[in-house]
């Protein structure tokens, strides 16, 4: 029944949720949603850039989006304008730049839906190797960084302080970022993989208590989002990208409901009465 | 003269564990503090002092090497372990983070450690709450807590008390002087009280743009006209700090000295366009 290209997307698909979920959770704590729109339409200048000078899109994507995070940081420290000025110039000039970049070689075959959307149906066994090699890579530096960077987002001079070096967690940070937009474009397309950061780490907050506890759940929900996403655009024919996050704020409005909200009392109590133990 | 130079010869000031030395921040071509010298040694408390807006958060971001100062010099110890309670922290709703979790957030604190640290700020019961839940005294607390989890050498704490009431104020002080007598560390304190002070201040330094004056407060005991404004507890933690400056701040910015003469800042080495860091009535508490 499962045909194998499907199997592929599933595999593919629950490999980008695992990594996205985490860093999707500091995403949504340092509010930084508009900075993952940003890197991802920079990706589109990317590809437009592997075409014309004929290198790997991958590695071209990354290269581009952690210029433009870098860009971000420099301009942040001198520039008068607000962060989200800044944002808005970056996202929209790499947009405009890709999109005139696409359009002048009119000799490249070009699928810009598959781009916008993504073309998860044409996983390769090659791509799967790359989310989950680039996916370890990018867990591990996360686990590495996690305490200096949940602490300098909790308060970057109280880190600073206490000698965490903020600095260097946001810069690791933000290359992580690039390198997530990279893997991720092809499975869930450029316009859509904010959603895939965003929305099953705005789904965990509701059931967690801790941000480790929320980075494995936002990791597991956009796991169910990527499966219910593609069983629908299997049954229905849909595109695939846009399915996943279909299903990723299925599940977040089911998390509003008051079913929800009795399992989060539920698990509050059970926390409480664990509380109480170790004062006895 | 300002008394701001007598530190700056201190031949005891390489074994502080931070020192400054006319040290100064510029911002936007306004100094927000300058020429302070301060030096904090094991088992010291030095109380920053001033109106708002007069440099003492500056100071003390100078004194952890949070901000590097735009003129002279300060130096840290190279392995001191910090605590710092900062003034202003603002935990976002999505951010979820029990009490627990925010003891170890800069270096896992030991259970045990973590346990008594609660018992002594008094908010045991709090352990499993989240920290935007809590009112602004708690989680000073909670502040506090964590400061002492990580066992430090150099605790620097930014208005520890602000949202406390009268009588939390004194057992925070009380637990602030505690926490030294443990582990024999240097406190920078900054209150938020203009006169009074914590009773084992050791040193107090009053900012305002520079140093106006320093020296040690005065015991409330030894008066008995504070102790019955105090009351019995409090006359043993607070002390009264009494200014003795030699200018007045004006509310443009100048400043008139003893004699009566104007200039444009008390600093020595003044530029004429020094900026009007100060406004208002409150800066003018000379003695």
């Amino acid at each position: 029944m499962l045909d194998d290209f499907f199997v592929r997307a599933l595999v593919a698909g629950i490999g980008v949720a695992a990594i996205a979920g985490p860093l999707g959770c500091f995403v949504v704590w340092r509010r930084l949603a508009y900075f993952g729109d940003t890197l991802s339409h920079a990706a589109l200048l990317g590809v437009g850039l592997a075409l014309l000078l004929q290198v790997n899109v991958t590695l071209a994507v990354f290269a581009v989006s952690a210029g433009v995070s870098l860009a971000l940081l420099a301009l942040q420290r001198r520039a008068s304008l607000s962060s989200d000025a800044l944002l808005g110039l970056l996202s929209h000039s790499a947009l405009a730049l890709g999109l005139v970049a696409l359009a002048f070689m009119t000799w490249v075959r070009f699928d810009l839906m598959g781009l916008l959307f993504g073309d998860i149906l044409a996983v390769s066994v090659r791509d799967i190797a790359l989310v989950y090699g680039g996916g370890a890579v990018v867990l591990a530096v996360l686990a590495w960084i996690w305490r200096p960077l949940f602490a300098a987002t909790v308060n970057p001079e109280l880190a600073e302080a206490e000698g965490l070096n903020p600095e260097r967690a946001n810069i690791v940070f933000m290359l992580l970022m690039a390198v997530v937009i990279a893997i991720a474009m092809k499975i869930v397309g450029v316009l859509l993989i904010t959603a895939m950061l965003i929305i099953p780490a705005a789904t965990a907050r509701r059931f967690s208590s801790g941000p480790e506890q929320m980075a494995v759940l936002a990791a597991l929900f956009g796991m169910v989002s990527v499966v219910g996403g593609l069983f629908a655009s299997l049954e229905w024919d849909t595109p695939s990208g846009p399915s996943i996050v279909v299903a990723a704020l299925a599940l977040f409005l089911a998390s509003l409901s008051p079913l929800a909200s009795a399992i989060t009392n539920a698990l509050r109590r059970n926390a409480g009465q664990k509380s109480e133990v170790p004062q006895q | 003269m300002s008394l701001t130079v007598d530190m700056s010869l201190d031949p005891d000031e390489g074994r502080a564990l931070v020192s400054l030395s006319n040290a100064g921040v510029r911002r936007d071509g306004a100094w927000l503090v300058r020429g302070v010298d301060l030096a904090v040694r094991p088992g010291e408390i030095v109380t920053l002092i001033g109106p708002n807006g007069s440099g003492k958060s500056t100071t003390a971001k100078m004194a952890l090497g949070i901000l590097s100062p735009d003129e002279g010099r300060a130096a840290r110890r190279p392995d001191v372990r910090v605590a710092y309670v900062p003034q202003k922290v603002t935990v976002d709703w999505t951010l979820p983070l029990t009490v627990e979790r925010f003891l170890s957030l800069t270096a896992k604190a030991d259970a045990r450690d973590a346990e008594a640290a609660l018992a002594a700020t008094g908010i045991s019961h709090l352990r499993f709450s989240e920290v935007r839940n809590l009112s602004g005294g708690e989680f000073q607390r909670a502040l506090l807590a964590r400061a002492m989890c990580r066992k430090p050498d150099l605790l620097v704490l930014d208005e520890p008390v602000q949202g406390v009431d009268y009588t939390g104020e004194i057992a925070l002080y009380e637990l602030i002087k505690r926490i030294r007598d443990d582990l024999g560390c240097g406190v920078l304190l900054i209150s938020h009280d203009l006169h009074v002070v914590m009773a084992a201040t050791d040193h107090v330094i009053c900012l305002n743009g520079h140093v106006c004056c320093q020296g040690a407060p005065v015991a409330v005991a030894s008066s008995d006209e504070y102790r019955r404004l105090f009351g019995g507890r409090a006359s043993d933690t607070l002390a009264v700090y009494e200014h003795h400056h030699d200018h007045t701040h004006l509310p443009d910015g100048r400043v008139r000295h003893a004699d009566g003469s104007v200039t444009d800042h008390c600093h020595p080495h003044a530029p004429a366009q020094e900026p009007d860091a100060t406004t208002g009535e409150e800066n003018r508490h000379a003695g």
